[in-house]
């Protein structure tokens, strides 16, 4: 594993993670414009128009704005931490998406193309691991606010993303057995062999999905910035660029398990007229095809995701944690015995 | 020396550093902040070792799990401006003799093995050492009987907490 540190493919790397990081932030800014025009329909209304042609050009404009914005550190603020919070957002969000694959390793002239950063054998554990410590960037800008509204907004996050860290975990566990491996590749691959795993674990994609929602502080859990009694939560004090970093690590979160969703339960990039035309096609053309059904599915989910936000109010804070803990975990676990299950009688 | 090597003393220097942090800055969340670093880079060692599995629960469970709910305790108490430092008690003088001493256990078994030394350095890590599967295997064959009593152990430390949680409200 340290090989791909430090062998000869850190090129190769350096290469993917570019295009990787151009990817998830043009998706960012796409997710911003999107957001705003799928509510203008969703209430009736027209939505962003007036920059650029149907509005394409929203996000540049909202950009510009947050550059141009002051940045403002009140001045009780623990001035190390309230800077260092939102950078540690943004990083956690982009470093998960480094396991995260977009098609099947494939032959070019020789080489073989791998289209993801780090093939970890623990891939799944990394983005875990490494969404766990995300939750520091929102605790910590509460907590260096020196507001309460901000403290507030923080501790209900952590809580929150304490809680359905677990049923979360547990949604993925049947995942786990039926594929027998950590690789987010093998997950995917294992699917294309019997059935998609949202058909043999329905119960499992529900835990997971539910959970995601909680995790990204997404409607209808998002507590954590609760604007009619918590002002916005953690990010209350902040503005311009450090506002915006919160603002972006929020929708690579989004992406994120909108990519997982897809890997984990829906086939990744395989389908079954997909696979069909791939077979008959040169390795480099499938892998592209691979990608763009990837792409598709994952537009699906990023979609779904507003949807939900401008469909359903949000929860209480007791019913969320209720939720949490006396459905979703339980469930969880009957995910885990109805997947062994299936196993022990031979069905996947 | 090897890449390896240099990426091995660039994290030792960082997990030295962050513990020299851990006890020396007065603000207690940047000395739990430190522990987080620390906790990052001692799964670092296990990477380096391409122990892969021991890396993800290292952080997942420590640097995410445990030390988000130090860190909790620290922001709810707020400590910070009380004059912690510099005190030295009981506590302290006892927990400096201990760290002593484990310092100078741990110095005895290390330093035979520097280049030079006479001492023999450990056999060579075992196939497949700290990666999922192997560890599976030392869970639920060697170690299964530890592994069991130590989840009773956190059932009964739940109970106790329900039960703790309960008797307000009656």
């Amino acid at each position: 594993m340290m090989e791909l540190l430090l062998g000869p493919g850190i090129v190769a790397g350096l290469v993917k993670m570019g295009v990787v990081l151009a990817g998830v932030m043009t998706l960012v800014s796409a997710m911003v414009l999107g957001e705003r025009k799928v509510a203008g329909w969703i209430q009736d209304r027209v939505g962003p128009n007036r920059a650029g042609p149907w509005g394409l050009l929203q996000p540049l404009a909202d950009g510009i704005k947050f550059i141009f914005k002051e940045d403002i550190v009140p001045s009780a603020a623990y001035r190390p931490i309230y800077l260092m919070a939102p950078a540690l957002s943004l990083t956690t969000a982009l470093t998960t998406f480094a396991v995260v694959p977009f098609a099947d390793r494939f032959v070019v002239s020789g080489i073989s193309v791998a289209p993801i950063i780090a093939d970890l054998d623990v891939g799944l554990l990394w983005i875990f691991a490494v969404a766990s410590l995300g939750v520091y960037g929102i605790v910590l800008a509460g907590w260096s606010s020196r507001n309460k509204y901000s403290l507030m907004g923080g501790l209900r996050s952590a809580a929150q993303m304490i809680s359905y860290e677990l049923s979360m975990t547990l949604g993925v566990v049947g995942v786990l057995m039926a594929a027998g491996s950590l690789r987010l590749a093998d997950i995917v691959n294992a699917q294309s062999t019997t059935v998609w795993n949202v058909v043999s674990q329905p119960v499992g994609f529900l835990v997971f999905m539910t959970s995601a929602y909680a995790e990204t502080n997404r409607l209808p859990f998002d507590l954590p910035e609760a604007e009619p009694e918590l002002v916005a939560g953690y990010h209350t004090e902040y503005s311009g660029m450090p506002f915006l970093m919160f603002y972006m690590a929020e929708y690579a979160n989004v992406i994120l398990s909108s990519a997982m969703m897809v890997l984990l339960f829906f086939g990744g990039w395989h389908g079954p007229i997909v696979d069909r035309i791939a077979a008959g096609v040169s390795p480099a053309a499938a892998a592209a095809l691979h990608a763009g059904v990837f792409f598709l599915k994952l537009s699906f989910f990023l979609f779904l995701y507003i949807w939900i936000r401008w469909t359903l109010p949000r929860f209480r804070y007791d019913q969320l944690m209720r939720l949490g803990w006396k459905v979703m975990l339980p469930l969880g676990l009957a995910n885990v015995v109805w997947t062994a299950a299936l196993i022990l009688g031979g069905w996947i | 020396m090897s890449p390896r090597e240099l990426v091995f003393w660039a994290d030792a220097i960082v997990a030295v550093m962050t513990a020299g942090t851990v006890i020396l800055h007065r603000n207690p969340v940047v000395c739990a902040l430190a522990l987080v670093l620390h906790l990052c880079s001692v799964a670092f060692f296990f990477l380096l070792l391409d122990a892969s599995f021991l890396f993800a629960v290292q952080i997942i469970l420590y640097a995410g799990a445990i030390m988000v709910l130090f860190l909790f305790v620290i922001m709810l108490l707020d400590p910070a401006g009380e004059g912690v430092a510099g005190r030295v008690g009981k506590i302290q003088l006892g927990a400096t003799i201990l760290g002593a001493g484990l310092l100078l256990a741990a110095t005895a078994k290390l330093v035979p093995l520097l280049p030079g030394g006479h001492g023999q350095p450990g056999s060579p890590l075992p196939a497949g050492f700290g990666q999922v599967g192997a560890v599976g295997r030392l869970i639920f064959t060697d170690y299964l009987f530890p592994f069991e009593v130590a989840s009773i152990l956190l059932l009964v430390a739940m109970i106790g907490a329900l039960y703790m949680g309960k008797r307000e409200i009656e």
